[in-house]
């Protein structure tokens, strides 16, 4: 295996984009990681996407984004691991270069989603979860995140108001993020008055419904020297996985998924533990996640993730940053291409051009996709 | 819910029916064909009772598409007297404080009034117990 | 009408839905400045998942547990309605697949405006009586339609009863007779794709009700050599509180004979399942040797009568399944006329 380093990212800013439709928005974003690199050099790309074939009628996207970008006949796949699809399409061209199958890869993510009304999206994301089991009975995926926060409170004796810091991290650091979508901070107070989406969740909990798209631009570390921004290696890359029905879980508030692909990951870049990571994306799609992910990483004991954030110990100047270019929250979540967003905001901190939450002597940077509610998690360590 | 696979699900959907291993005796709710702890494909259709208790709860105020002539309903997951736990919408909620450990049972409601093509899609929910022997 | 084999209920099993509309609420919307006597208190009206498959299955999976058999055992199931979810496909397949009847079983559905369920009923001991079968399920369930603003809006109610009928050694009630009354009157119709009925007003009473009801009555009593004396309960079909009242005192019942089975008050009149649950409730306080005298009534038009006698093994087996008066207390009252009609889906959205 080769080692892997990250020379290039673009990205699109996060907005509700009318005028661009999906084939534009990732061309755009690896047209920006290669003009980034100063290349035109892509042998393959890899698509991180989720909804594409269900709010789009469109499949087989990779070749239309590859004809769109100009990359035509180069290899271009689709991957697609629900909410996970960007970290995966990360995966994808890490093992592609790690392989020695391809030299230059990019890996993007593309989510168009704001051609639809909620209900159509809400059916969307709900193909995340088990079709059958909670999708065929009207359990949305923002119902499901609602029965583990309200599981959450009730085992931990936790309140609402604890997960308040999660919200109000994200947005903080949204402001200073000039592509994030929500560039204005939230008090504790817009969070305890915000409208309930499913109970416990409010709106305020979780990340909206966008358009994004990123990109990354991968090459095997021996060869990344003659290219003029500063290399960030790729020290581990991870997936593991878990039941897709959160009821067929032993216990639904341990992600099983995300504590092996954490673990593995820092094995892999040679770390003694969470306590090495200087930052940490993580999937912060609802708030609850947030918590899980604390706790099933390492970071927190169980029952414990509410209390890191509640302390601070989560913003750019704490000893666990999390969402520090604003995350999924105030970022956006734009759900196939998060993954990539959140690995290339890594790079951003690495390299030190993460602008006023920039994390001081960020060394180690984790990001960390999950898809469905917690079936499947890919976990990405970088190194400067 | 396309129409032939309604029918593949309509005894687990009707009547909560899931299957067992008969090498190792785990219960399972859904049904699985394969045994994931033996990897047996010798498994058997085991009829779950339909009692268990409130594990979690919530309320879906934004219905998925198909969902809506129902919505706003309430949704659980339920712990089954067997030991699987069940996501499942909750009925017959209206005015009632639902509180997490409360006992429950599985009744057959209509899941979704009219699919795309016009028939009816029942299946278990589950209600606070009713009170009174049984 | 007697059976070759002696027949009776082995298993009873009532069900009415929870959500209720006190009748003033539909006399302050279409009656509001009206000093007229409401004829009901209030009526029962099916949950926003209900209709009359899901309630069938529960009343049905409560006369199961009452006659402690295997569904597998049920060679018939057949349900007696005016109001199917499909106008084609049989309520009855549903109902016998979510029970656990399928496949080696008969079934059907059974349309006679009020009377289907009492039809299902004649048919399953017939059934039975003739030797063809061991266990035979007949229901009478109902979401009775009816147009808003009319005189029946106030008592179209949802709700029924399940009946299993078996050999008489497992009977909690012995059939010892039954018979059928029946005429071509037009009394209250609904043709195909219309979406409420319609009724002949004052015609359904004399000549519709009671003289369905008294021939019926009059024509087993005479077999039997029995008069209303004879019997320690009498349920009829209940359309309101009035027609019961005069029926009962026409015949020589007296108003202790009807009280356990009257339940129109509190839950209107459940058409196709009415009779029907106002039997599972006296069932619900028989004692072993009780004489009950049963009697539906149908439009279009026609009567069955019963005559039961309560066994022993109905103190055994009561408890097995919720009493009808649980269901009655089991009760969310629907504060505002709109939500009736969504409940009860008369908002037309297309």
């Amino acid at each position: 295996m080769r080692d892997v380093g990250i020379i290039g990212i673009g990205q699109v800013p996060i907005s509700e984009h009318w005028d661009l439709c999906l084939r534009d928005l990732g061309a755009l974003a690896a047209l920006r990681a290669l003009e980034d690199a100063g290349t035109d050099r892509a042998d393959a790309i890899f698509v991180g996407n989720m909804l594409a074939g269900e709010l789009s009628g469109q499949e087989n996207l990779a070749t239309l984004i590859a004809d769109s970008a100009g990359f035509l006949p180069i290899e271009a796949l689709r991957i697609e691991a629900a909410c996970a699809a960007g970290g995966a399409a990360v995966r994808a061209a890490y093992t592609a270069v790690a392989s020695g199958a391809h030299d230059f890869v990019l890996a993007i993510g593309v989510e168009k989603m704001t051609d639809h009304l909620t209900d159509g999206i809400t059916s969307a994301l709900a193909t995340a979860a088990d079709a059958d089991y909670e999708a065929g009975h009207g359990v949305s995926f923002v119902a499901l995140n609602a029965l583990l926060m309200r599981r959450y409170m009730h085992e931990y004796g936790s309140t609402h108001e604890d997960f308040a810091a999660f919200s109000i991290n994200s947005h903080e650091n949204a402001v200073h993020n000039p592509n994030a979508m929500y560039r204005m901070p939230i008090t504790a107070e817009d969070y305890a008055t915000s409208t309930v989406v499913s109970d416990p969740i409010t709106i305020l909990d979780s990340a909206a419904i966008c358009d994004g798209a990123a990109a990354l631009l991968l090459c095997p570390m021996d060869q990344a020297a003659a290219f003029p921004r500063q290399t960030i290696e790729i020290a581990a890359s991870t997936v593991a996985t878990d039941t897709l029905g959160l009821a067929e879980r032993p216990d639904p508030l341990h992600w099983g998924a995300i504590d092996v692909s954490s673990h593995h990951a820092y094995e892999q870049a040679g770390l003694a533990g969470p306590a090495d990571i200087d930052l940490y994306e993580a999937h912060d799609a609802f708030t609850i996640v947030s918590a899980l992910s604390l706790e099933a990483a390492g970071f927190a004991r169980r029952g414990e993730g509410v209390t890191l954030a509640r302390e601070g110990r989560i913003a750019p100047d704490g000893d666990v940053p999390m969402s520090t270019l604003g995350g999924l929250k105030g970022r956006g979540h734009p759900i196939g291409a998060s993954g990539v967003y959140q690995v290339l905001e890594v790079v951003q901190q690495l390299r030190g051009e993460a602008g006023p939450t920039q994390v001081k002597n960020a060394k180690v940077g984790m990001a960390q996709s999950v898809g469905g509610s917690g079936s499947v998690a890919v976990t990405h360590i970088l190194k400067n | 819910m396309q129409l032939p696979r309604y029918h593949r699900l309509r005894r687990s959907f009707y009547r909560l029916e899931g299957t067992r291993c008969n090498r190792c005796d785990r219960l399972f709710f859904p049904g699985r064909r394969i045994c994931p702890d033996c990897r047996s494909q010798d498994v058997e259709p085991y009829q779950f009772r339909g009692r268990g208790t409130l594990y979690s709860f919530t309320n879906v105020q934004q219905p998925p598409r198909g969902f809506g002539s129902i919505g706003p309903y309430a949704v659980g997951m339920v712990r089954l007297e067997e030991g699987p736990l069940v996501t499942s919408q909750l009925t017959d909620v209206d005015g009632v404080d639902l509180v997490i450990g409360m006992e429950v049972e599985m009744v057959t409601r209509k899941i979704q009034d009219s699919s795309e093509h016009g028939y009816i899609v029942y299946g278990y929910k589950f209600r606070p117990l009713l009170t009174g022997a049984r | 009408m007697k059976t070759e084999r002696a027949v009776g209920i082995v298993g009873y099993g009532a069900y009415v839905p929870r959500p209720r509309l006190p009748a003033k609420r539909i006399a302050e919307t279409w009656l509001p400045s009206s000093s007229r006597p409401l004829p009901v208190r209030e009526k029962s009206v099916p949950g926003i998942d209900e209709d009359t498959v899901t309630m069938s299955i529960e009343a049905a999976r409560n006369a199961l547990s009452r006659a402690a058999i295997d569904p597998s055992e049920l060679r018939a199931v057949w349900v007696g309605t005016e109001s199917k979810p499909y106008a084609v496909k049989p309520t009855s397949t549903i109902v016998a697949e979510a029970i656990g009847a399928t496949p080696n079983v008969s079934a059907a559905d059974m349309e006679f405006a009020c009377k289907a369920g009492s039809e299902a009923m004649q048919t399953a001991v017939a059934y039975v009586g003739s030797g063809m079968a061991d266990y035979a399920l007949a229901i009478g369930m109902d979401a009775a339609q009816s147009k808003p603003g009319d005189a029946l809006e106030y008592t179209a109610a949802a709700g029924g009863a399940a009946y299993v009928f078996g050999p008489a050694d497992r009977a909690l009630a012995l059939v010892e007779a039954s018979n059928s009354y029946v005429t071509d009157t037009p009394d209250f119709f609904r043709r195909q794709h219309m979406h409420y009925p319609e009724h002949g007003h004052r015609f359904t009473g004399e000549p519709a009700y009671f003289t369905h009801i008294q021939g019926a009555t009059q024509e087993i009593m005479s077999e039997l050599g029995r008069e209303a004396a004879d019997y320690r309960w009498a349920v009829f079909h209940q359309p309101n509180p009035k027609f019961v009242h005069r029926i009962t005192k026409l015949l020589g019942f007296t108003p202790e004979q009807v009280k356990p089975g009257m339940v129109v008050e509190e839950v209107g009149n459940t058409y196709a399942g009415s009779s029907l649950l106002g039997l599972a409730a006296v069932l619900d306080v028989a004692a072993p040797g009780d004489r009950i005298f049963f009697c539906s009534y149908g439009s279009g038009a026609g009567s069955d009568a019963f005559s039961l006698v309560a066994t022993e093994r109905l103190i055994s087996m009561r408890d097995a399944a919720p009493r009808v008066r649980q269901y009655l207390s089991h009760r969310y009252e629907i504060r505002e006329y709109g939500h009736y009609l969504r409940h009860a889906r008369k908002i037309r959205m297309h």
